[in-house]
This record gives structure tokens, sequence and C-alpha cells, in this order.
């Protein structure tokens, strides 16, 4: 027997006094076993994700109330099938639980099972129950179980254990209430040991348990496979053990596989009595049946991009019409506004701060959309069997089948797309995969695409449900889909391996969506963007407004003097002549300035200096574009024109003809589909890679393929 | 459970199996490789039936211990059976 000093001197001092304050309760499972649903059961709308959205990646946390005294502050770990993590992300759990001494470690795990692969579920559980960590076992999905012919003896499996076993269906919400009951009692760690450290290493052990002082042979064990990645170890510290276990030649890899193999025996023995199968294999006959179909080599890709095509048309015609609402509804208020009020400040409000907010609120609808499909598809397991086609042709382009994955969220927005590639194992494929997805149109390019092709592509349809300006977005996101591809074979050839390619995951069952998730995916990822992106956008917004009214020295106030003396010679009208005296003092203001001295840069692609402000202004977010052109364009208009097609309609050039030629828009939107317009993605980028060469190798590249291809679009088209 | 290389010639893989086809596995030829699969059930001594392939043939599922597992062929080659 392993000598297991039992809990009481470890980290017990700090564990105690918790109660009166908050209990820390981590929430550890495999993949597919309903944590993240038994998440959102727990706390509801009371969670928050960090800084940037993220499916699993990032930790995310809530608050549960357990009793009406008691409240609990709930850790969503990622899912995970051993603590020996095979991708960055399942290394946020090691950092967690293996520093007692850190003021977010758990009090108590609670450990998600699905009750249909108890045995391999209970793989992670005996390493954390070895850990000495006071857990929970929820033990879900039992009735499903059970339909299907697999028996669980649970008061039996809770002896063996040592642990509280609760029966569940988080789906349903089914013992959640108990599940809180437990959780709220004073919690130990089981006394039942699952693996027995091999004799040999036994002193190697108790030099790093004397040197951490660490009371647990297991958690020095860990100590002795991670040290590397362990964050909160010193310099000296990695250098001791790297001494220490080259001196007793430990072997990490065969120690990793003899235990996972100890643990499996373990756990097949005891669930000998526990577990009784009369397998009906009903689940998954229906799921290889449907797979015969969904992944069938032509209706399986006809079926798939048929789903990608109601996708691009329900985010164009169907959120058109909260859209044209939340338009409408904007110009309604500031016309309101304007019409009561007056003052600099009244058009710093409207102009500036309302024309902003407008032109954030007016993605959500999209971004809803676009959400509740990806969620869907997700959690039906549609996604992995998108994953499964789309392999082969991914890796001929350097890719790998979860390329798919980050490529598709890159459609809805590259920042939380880029930190889905952490699902990757590959550093060459993961790096290829971050690389090339901001390439994919995301929701920021929908208000360029949409207002551009509004302005330029008469609304058509075909066969009564082609909607002719539907199939031009659909085109602008395959080229942007084939400029990924392509970059990514550039790379391939460019960057060198550094390990080889894993592929193997599990292939879940389909289910029906669970709704609850979904809903609470779209307001996550809604919320996200109007607060991460909003910032950014009313910001700008407001900095324009004051660049684009005010300007440097005599030049300004003379501009309105020499408009007002040109109109008294040409015996303008009234509305001519404010015309003439708005574009004369946007010229000279600061905005106009700036976009004036770039003017001969862009002129190639059929810009003018009003564009080139909103090109610059947009460098940080593109969908500021809009809001740009929306500002830009309401100072100086003839009549109070409401929205912003009307604005970009009524302008025109030199010889009265409208300025938005079709090659002008087209060139417009071929230079947003290519150009690295994104402050956020720079900065994920950066973060992902742990360097700043990545995120300004894809500025430069973006921006350069960005000009090319807008050039030869505008001489195409004119 | 792993194997040396003359161990390896002529072996039977996962990647030789017919579709509905079953074996029985008795090593894994890639120690890293090796470890994910352990974690995921591919332990030697469990049976393991090819379950169907993707359009161009690769990547396979396999059902071990009644569940679904996604690998591809590369990967299944290292999953020897009896």
């Amino acid at each position: 027997m392993t000598v297991v000093t039992t809990q009481p001197d470890i980290p017990q001092v700090e564990r105690s006094p918790v109660q009166p304050t908050m209990a820390k309760i981590a929430l550890i499972g495999n993949p597919n076993s309903g944590k993240t649903s038994l998440f959102n059961q727990l706390t509801g709308l009371n969670q928050k994700v960090g800084n940037f959205p993220g499916v699993t990646v990032d930790k995310k946390t809530g608050y549960s109330q357990l009793t009406p005294k008691l409240k609990a502050q709930i850790i969503d770990l990622p899912g995970t099938y051993s603590l020996y993590p095979k991708s960055l992300d399942e290394r946020v759990i090691i950092d967690l639980l293996y520093d007692p001494a850190s003021k977010h470690y758990p009090d108590i795990v609670i450990v998600t099972a699905d009750a249909s692969n108890l045995k391999r579920n209970l793989l992670l559980f005996s390493q954390l129950a070895d850990l000495l960590i006071p857990s929970v076992l929820a033990l879900n999905m039992v009735d499903v179980a059970e339909q299907e012919g697999v028996k669980i003896d649970i008061p039996a499996l809770q002896k063996e254990l040592g642990v509280p076993v609760i029966p569940m269906n988080a789906r349903k919400g089914l013992g959640v209430a108990a599940l809180k009951i437990v959780m709220s009692q004073q919690l130990e760690a089981t006394k039942a040991t699952f693996f027995e450290v091999p004799a040999e290493l036994k002193s190697l052990l108790q030099d790093i348990k004397s040197r951490f002082s660490l009371n647990n042979d297991y958690l020095a064990l860990q100590y002795a496979h991670h040290y590397k990645s362990l964050k909160f170890l010193s310099e000296q510290d990695v250098a001791w053990m790297d001494a220490l276990l080259q001196e007793t030649g430990f072997h990490s890899i065969t120690q990793q596989a003899n235990e996972t193999v100890a643990r499996y025996t373990r756990i097949n023995e005891m669930l000998l009595d526990i577990v009784r199968v009369e397998k009906a294999d009903k689940a998954e006959k229906f799921s290889n049946r449907l797979d015969q179909v969904l992944t069938h080599k032509v209706f399986g890709y006809l079926i798939f991009f048929t789903i990608l095509f109601l996708i691009f048309q329900a985010v164009f015609a169907w959120a058109s019409y909260p859209m044209d609402l939340i338009d409408l509804g904007i110009a309604n208020l500031n016309l309101l506004i304007q019409e009561n009020f007056e003052g600099p400040l009244v058009n710093l409000l409207t102009e500036g701060v309302i024309a902003g907010l407008g032109g954030v609120l007016i993605f959500v609808p999209q971004i809803a959309v676009l959400f509740a499909f990806i969620a869907i598809l997700e959690e039906t397991g549609y996604m992995a069997r998108v994953t499964f086609m789309m392999d082969k042709i991914m890796r001929k382009f350097g890719l790998n089948g979860k390329s798919v994955v980050p490529l598709i969220s890159g459609v809805a927005c590259a920042v939380p797309a880029v930190m889905s590639a952490r699902t990757i194992e590959n550093w060459k494929d993961r790096m290829i995969t971050i690389f090339v997805t901001p390439l994919m149109s995301c929701s920021a390019r929908i208000p360029v695409y949409t207002v551009l092709i509004a302005l330029v592509v008469p609304e058509k349809y075909y066969f009564g449900f082609l909607n002719l300006q539907g199939l031009v977005l659909m085109a602008l996101y395959l080229i942007g889909f084939l400029a990924a591809l392509f970059s990514a074979l550039l790379l391939k050839t460019i960057l060198k391996a550094r390990e080889r390619s894993y592929f193997i995951m599990e292939f879940p069952v389909y289910k029906m969506p669970r709704w609850k998730n979904v809903g609470l995916t779209i307001v996550e990822k809604s919320k996200a963007f109007v607060f991460e992106a909003g910032k950014v956008i009313v910001a700008v917004s407001i900095i324009l407004w004051v660049l684009a009214s005010y300007g440097p020295g005599d030049n300004f106030k003379e501009a309105r003097q020499k408009a007002l003396a040109e109109a008294q010679a040409q015996n303008l009208s009234e509305v001519q002549t404010e015309n003439r005296i708005a574009s004369y003092q946007l010229e000279s203001s600061y905005a106009g300035i700036v976009g004036r001295s770039i003017e001969p840069v862009i002129r190639p692609l059929g810009y003018d200096w009003k564009i080139g402000i909103a090109l610059l202004t947009s460098f940080a977010a593109r969908e500021v574009f809009v809001g740009t052109m929306s500002t830009i364009y309401s100072i100086g208009e003839e009549e109070n024109v409401s929205t912003i097609q009307n604005k970009l309609r009524t302008e025109k050039n030199a010889n009265g003809d409208p300025f938005f030629t079709p090659a002008r828009a087209f060139s417009l939107m071929i230079f947003y589909l290519f150009a690295m317009q994104c402050v956020s993605t720079l900065a994920i980028v950066r973060r992902e890679t742990k360097s700043w060469q990545w995120p300004l190798a894809q500025l430069l590249y973006m921006s350069g393929l960005a000009y090319v291809m807008a050039f030869i679009t505008y001489q195409v088209f004119s | 459970m792993r194997k040396t290389e003359e161990e390896r010639q002529g072996q039977k893989s996962v990647r030789d199996l017919k579709i509905g086809e079953s074996g029985v596995i008795c090593g894994l030829n890639d120690p890293e490789m090796g470890l994910k699969l352990l974690e995921m059930g591919c332990i030697p001594g469990t049976e393991v039936k090819l379950n169907s392939r993707a359009p161009f043939g690769d990547p396979i599922t396999i059902i071990v211990n009644d569940y679904t597992l996604s690998l591809r062929l590369d990967e299944a080659e290292t999953i020897l059976l009896k």
C-alpha cells in the first residue's frame, strides 16, 4: 500500500475557514460528459468569461446559491480525459490543481461522468481522488444509460469510490438540487486509493515531497511529470528537478502509460459487480444509420453545403428585419433630439455617440442568428462529422480536420475562433489555422458588405427564393475561404513541423441540442461583442466626430468664409450654401488632412480622401467603417437623410454622377475581405502565439493582399 | 506494452480491419500517441471494431468499450491486433 498520510496537515489550514466566506468549486470532466450543461444549470446567467469569448478555452466562472445562506463560486475547467494534458486547453487544469497555496485552489471538485461511459470517465476521477481533493461524482445521464441497458449500482459505486455519487440528468436539470445540498456539506477526500506509486519511485518522490513540503505521493509524482509547465515553480526549482530526474532516470511517458493501464485494471475490477450491461445499442445504431447519410461521400458534402448556404441566407434575410428596426429607431431618435435641442453637445450626442451606438447594435441580430447555428451544430454532434469529413481535404492544405471549427467560427468573429484553435495539439497545424482564420469573413465585415451590396447589387429574386444580394454575399464568403486555404498552403511549405499531427477524438452520438446552452451561447457572444467591440466603436466614433468637426488654425475658420464668398458669387440656394460650407470645413478638418495625405496611395483602388478617413479609423475595428462613413456623410448632406444607404447613394462625384459605382463598391468589399482591420484579432493572436512576429506577419500579409486584390478589382470593374 | 521493430513486422493493426470486423488490441507501437489512445480506452486486451470510413477512406471511426472514436489511418496503424 502506498503510504498516503491522509489530509490533516496539508492545505487544510486554508480550507477550513472557507465556509463563512465562499466555497470554491471546480467543475471537471471528460469532453461530452455534460459538464457545460451542469455549469449552466448551477449558475444560469450568473456567469462570466475572461476578457475574450471562447468556447471552453478560458476559465469560466459563475456563482451558485447552494442553500439560502450559502453561495459558492463555480469554476468550469476545460474537458479532459486525464491529468496529463495533451493540449494547451487542458494545461489550465494542472495550473489550478497542483498549487494548494494558490488562492484559486478549489475546496471541492465536481467530477462529471457520463453513465454510459463510466469506465473511461472514472480514469480522471481516480486521478483527482489520489490528489486528495474532496470531490463529488456527478453521474450524468443515468436515465439515458438505463434506457440503453446500462444499470449502475449507485450505493455500491459510492462505497467503492468513497465520495458522494449523485445520479443526474444535467440537460433536464434532474439531480442538481441534490448536488447542491451535498456540496453545502463539509466534504472530505476519499480514503480509497486507486493507484499505487511504483516502489522504485518512492525515494525520488520523498525528495520532491520534502522540497515542496507536499504530503501526497501522487501529487509529488505529478510534479515530476509536469514541473516544466507549472507556472508557480521557480527557475531554481525547475533546475533542481531537472538534475534529480536525470539522476534517477525518470521516464515520464513510460510512467504515464503504466499508470493509465494500472488505473484501468483497477477500475475494471471495481466495476465488475457495479455495472451491468444489457445493451440495446439503440442510440449508437441510430447514430450510425444517420452517419451513413450525413457522412456519405456525396450526400454528406451536399448536406453540409446546404447547411452553410442556409446559414448565410438566414444571416442575411432573417436578421434584416430586426436590423431595419434598429436602424430606423436610431435615425428617429437622432431626428427627435435634433428637432428639440440645439448646440455643439447635441451634435456630439447625435452624430458621434448615438451614431456609433447604432453601428454596434445593428450587428446583434446577425451575431445572434449565426451563433445560434454554430451552437446547434456543436450541440447536436454534427460539428464532429464536419471535422471527420473535412480532415483529408484540410490536410492537403496544411490544416487539420479540427481547423474546420476555428475556420467556421471565424465566420462569426476571429477572436473566439483563434482561441478555439487551442484544441489543435499540433503546433504547425495550429499556427497555420490561427494565421489564416482572420481571412474568413467575420461578422464585423457583414455591415461593410451589406451596406455596399445594398448600394450596388439590385434586390432580385431567382426562382422566388434565391436572393441575388444573398448570392453575392455568399461569393464574398467563398473568396475569403479560398484565400484562407491558399494562404495555408503557402505557409505549409514555409513552416517546419515541430511534431506529428494528431486527430484522435471521441465521436459523439447525435443528440438533440440543449436549447438552454444555445440560448446562453447567443447571449454570451452578443454581450461579448457589444462590450468588447462596442467600446472601440463608440470611442472611435466620438474621436472621429471631433476630428471631423474641428481643424487646425486659420484654415478651418477660413473655410467657412471662402465657401460663403463662393456661394454668393455663384448665387447658390441656402441648402447648397450650407452644403458647400460643410464640405469645405470637412476638407480642412483634422480628419480631412489625414484623409487627403493618404489619397495618392489609395487612388489606384478607386478611393477618395473620405474613404481614406474611413480606412484609417476602421483600422482598429473594421465595422467602424460604416459608422465613419455614416458620420462623414451626415456632415453636409442635402436634406435630412436618415439611413446610411441613402447617405451613400446621394453622394455625387464632380460630374454629378453617383460616386459609389459598382467598381468602387466591389473594390472596397474586396479590400475589407482581405485586410486585417481589427486590433482585437491582433491582440488575441499575440496572446495565443506568445510572440509579436505572428500578428505582425499577419498584418503585413493581409494588408498587402488587400491592396493588390482591391487594385485588381477596381481596374477590372471600371 | 511497446513492441520492438521486429515484432511489428507483418503484425495486423486496426488499419487492416474491414468495416464491421473486430479485433483484440495487443499493443500500441507509438509511445506518445499510445498515451492518448490508452486514456481513450484503447487498452491491450480490449476489443475494437471498425465502424466506418470517411468519404475519402481516411479518417475512420472505431468502436472501443461501447463508444466511438475517430482517428486517422496512420494513427490506427499504431494500434496492433492479436
